[in-house]
């Protein structure tokens, strides 16, 4: 996915506040992550220690990025695999093409990868003649769909039940069987994708964290598909970003200990695994080759600036669940890969600001996505930084730029300030209904003046009689 | 204090000298809420002094990146707050903007991070000034009265008081200690969509959002709404038909006392 519709997040928001299978899609899926990421928080003793630790490995890996990457590169290639460098997501498109041709591969069997989606690798993979299939339920689903993602860890959570059996039933050759339960459906999808985990010459997953100390990457799923991606076909490539690395083995299991709970409100995601190069010589089955490609994509210019802490995302989708503008618009009104609060900061970043100007501004700045961030990354803050980079640039409207600079203004004069307090309240009464924004009801100012007025006259009194 | 009320109000220029940072909606929308502020501190024997240089807190253009002249009205307002005892404000969210954003915006300053942390420092949001000086309709001097009739109210945790001033318990607590019935609101940890130039900007989705806050206070059972943000309660106040009634937490709490000055009291007692 590469184009980027964040400058239209007014109208997308609107289209989707109307949507009521959206809807009803998210209020069902939103409660669920909530409440599940609370109780399995409450079931440890100190979350606040395993924050800490998780943080720590990350601001270990960010201070000593170069390094542990080298060593990341040679442990790879110590353990028989091979590392590619890709600035650019074409860069990471061209190198998977080609790792995939020469590899002589017809079919390709896909993990999810949000590194994948920034690239737009699936129609990279498709324009060079591969036939590419998404193994996580999700992916499948929004990619029979042909749609983009909606959410970081829950790709297809904008589609309800029926609209998924919908998909199944005009894509697949179903005959008579209907599909109610959502058994059915996990069941439909799986015997789909058995078939090609079973034929693919290649496959994609993505990485949750790269170990630099054995050259290992880690994929956490719920479904057992990056697994059955990364060991059954003959080439396994990884796509991933610079900033997944860490030093340790240990450090990979800090993170880990705060992933899932802050994903999906698991201890642990029912599949986690560590690979570590091609097949050897004794094993039962893995490939015969192991790629991993990394992709910077701006990400090593963030580091040492005010954006640096954004490095620090693992994914989890904690801020998008917990997230008032995300729970009611979805996904897709952001217009790119990345939604909700983590999407407002990167896309602006990763797309340009101009790319993306309302999202800094499409927060309230209610502060639960810092709240919930289990790598502590100051979420309004970076939302607030990027909105003074835009007042900098000019990019903000200019009604809002005048109308804010005047405010504040005023607001340096104390002496003036109070006649524009008096004005406010007499606009407030003359201003026509029909002017108000549509649906609320006119505000009225109370009392007869302001409360410094009043105040000032009183103590006038107070003084008079003595007190 | 509430044993010898006399003496430590009739000496006026020993008390406690504590300034009303009135904020800027209130001043101009609400001056009510200013008098109920006034009536609850001055209850619990303090001197309320309302310093005339305030303005705004500098939130609108802060939060909009104007940083700049936010740092000027930030001086500003503290010119006029400096050399009280406690700065008391009834807004978590312009609160939270001198306590915790005051001291990022002069970081860099060596004149003005001091005078920033030293206001800081002193400034309490009303509830959690109240809460520590142990108000309760009893402890305040003025006798209480029974509000009639009983309402449930709804109260709504603004995300500021919760997340910026930390005192969002402490609202329920002195409305359920003035004997007020609360009802319980759920999602209470969820913006009401409020936030400033956000609702001009994104309209339909604040509404949406506004609309949630007042489908969980209607499923509360509540008939009324109040918070410690009039931000939030005018948000919510613009997008109700008519099914409650919207009050600030100083003006509930503030109901819920004698509506005899306490001057007046005093001048009896002596």
């Amino acid at each position: 996915m590469t184009g980027c519709t964040a400058n239209q997040f007014v109208p997308q928001s609107e289209t989707a506040l109307q949507d009521s299978a959206l809807q009803q899609a998210l209020s069902h899926a939103q409660t669920g992550f909530v409440k599940k990421r609370a109780q399995a928080i409450a079931m440890v003793d100190d979350f606040e220690l395993l924050k800490f630790k998780a943080q720590a490995a990350k601001r270990n890996a960010l201070s000593n990025l170069g390094e542990l990457l080298e060593q990341f590169e040679h442990k790879v290639i110590e353990s028989g695999g091979q590392v590619h460098w890709a600035g650019t997501t074409d860069e990471l498109n061209a190198c998977v093409v080609t790792l995939c041709s020469e590899a002589n591969a017809q079919r390709v069997i896909k993990g999810k990868s949000m590194i994948g989606e920034e690239a737009g690798l699936n129609s990279a993979m498709e324009a060079a003649g591969f036939e590419l299939i998404e193994s996580d339920l999700g992916e499948y689903i929004i990619q029979l769909a042909k749609e983009p993602p909606s959410h970081i860890i829950a790709p297809a959570i904008h589609k309800t039940r029926k609209q998924v059996a919908a998909l199944f039933k005009q894509y697949h050759a179903l005959g008579d069987r209907g599909l109610e339960a959502i058994s059915d459906l996990v069941n439909e999808a799986r015997s789909v994708l058995r078939e090609a985990f079973l034929t693919a010459d290649v496959g994609i997953t993505g990485a949750n964290l790269l170990v630099a100390e054995n050259g290992s990457i880690a994929i956490v799923t719920n479904e057992g598909n990056g697994d059955l991606s990364a060991t059954l076909p003959r080439v396994h490539i990884v796509v991933t970003s610079i900033e997944k690395v860490v030093a340790t083995m240990e450090d990979a299991s800090d993170i880990l200990e705060v992933l899932a709970r802050s994903a999906t409100g698991q201890h642990m995601s029912a599949y986690t695994t560590f690979f570590n190069g091609p097949k050897r010589e004794r094993d039962v089955d893995g490939p015969t080759e192991f790629h991993v490609v990394l992709l910077d994509n701006g990400r090593s210019a963030l580091l040492d600036g005010p954006f640096e802490p954004m490095l620090n995302c693992i994914k989890c989708g904690a801020c998008l669940n917990h997230c008032p503008v995300y729970s009611n618009v979805g996904g897709h009104a952001y217009g790119w890969v990345y939604p909700g609060p983590m999407g407002s900061v990167l896309t602006p970043l990763l797309q340009g600001l101009d790319a993306a100007e309302p999202l800094p501004n499409a927060s309230t700045f209610c502060g639960r996505c810092e709240e919930v961030c289990p790598m502590g990354i100051p979420l309004p803050a970076m939302l607030r930084q990027l909105r003074e980079q835009q007042h900098q640039r000019k990019l903000e409207p200019f009604t809002w730029r005048m109308g804010l600079s005047l405010y504040s203004w005023l607001s340096t004069k104390p002496r003036m300030f109070p006649y524009c307090q008096w004005l406010l309240r007499v606009a407030l009464k003359m201003l026509p209904k029909r002017l108000w924004p549509a649906g609320r009801k006119p505000i009225q100012a109370q009392g007869n003046s302001t409360f410094m007025k009043q105040w000032s006259q009183q103590s006038d009194k107070r003084s008079q009689s003595g007190e | 204090m509430p044993d010898h009320p006399a003496t430590t109000t009739k000496q006026t220029n020993q008390r406690t000298r504590v300034a009303l940072y009135v904020t800027c909606l209130v001043d101009s929308l609400r001056p009510e809420i200013g008098f109920a502020c006034v009536k609850l501190i001055e209850g619990l024997g303090f001197e309320v002094d309302v310093p005339k240089g305030q303005t705004c807190c500098g939130q609108p253009g802060y939060n909009a990146g104007h940083w700049p002249q936010a740092r000027q009205v930030a001086k500003v307002q503290l010119r006029a707050l400096e050399g009280f005892e406690y700065i008391v404000v009834p807004s978590g969210s312009c609160a939270g903007m001198i306590v915790n954003h005051y001291p990022k915006l002069f970081a860099d300053d060596p004149v003005w991070l001091p005078r920033a942390e030293a206001v800081a420092a002193r400034t309490r949001e009303l509830c959690q000034f109240l809460v520590e000086h142990k108000w309760s309709p009893a402890v305040s001097r003025l006798s209480a009265r029974n509000v009639s009739p009983r309402k449930t109210w709804a109260y709504h945790t603004s995300c500021s008081c919760r997340r910026e001033t930390r005192s969002e318990e402490m609202g329920a607590q002195l409305l359920t200690d003035a004997g007020c019935i609360v009802g319980h609101m759920k999602n209470q940890e969820v913006c009401c969509g409020f936030g400033g130039t956000f609702a001009a900007k994104f309209n339909a989705l604040s509404t949406r959002m506004g609309q949630n806050k007042l489908e969980a206070a209607s499923q509360c059972g509540a008939d009324a709404v109040t918070a410690a943000d009039l931000g939030c309660l005018l948000q919510l106040e613009s997008l109700d038909s008519g099914a409650f009634e919207f009050r600030h937490i100083a003006e509930v709490l503030a109901d819920q006392v004698g509506s005899q000055h306490p001057a007046n009291e005093d001048e009896r007692c002596s």
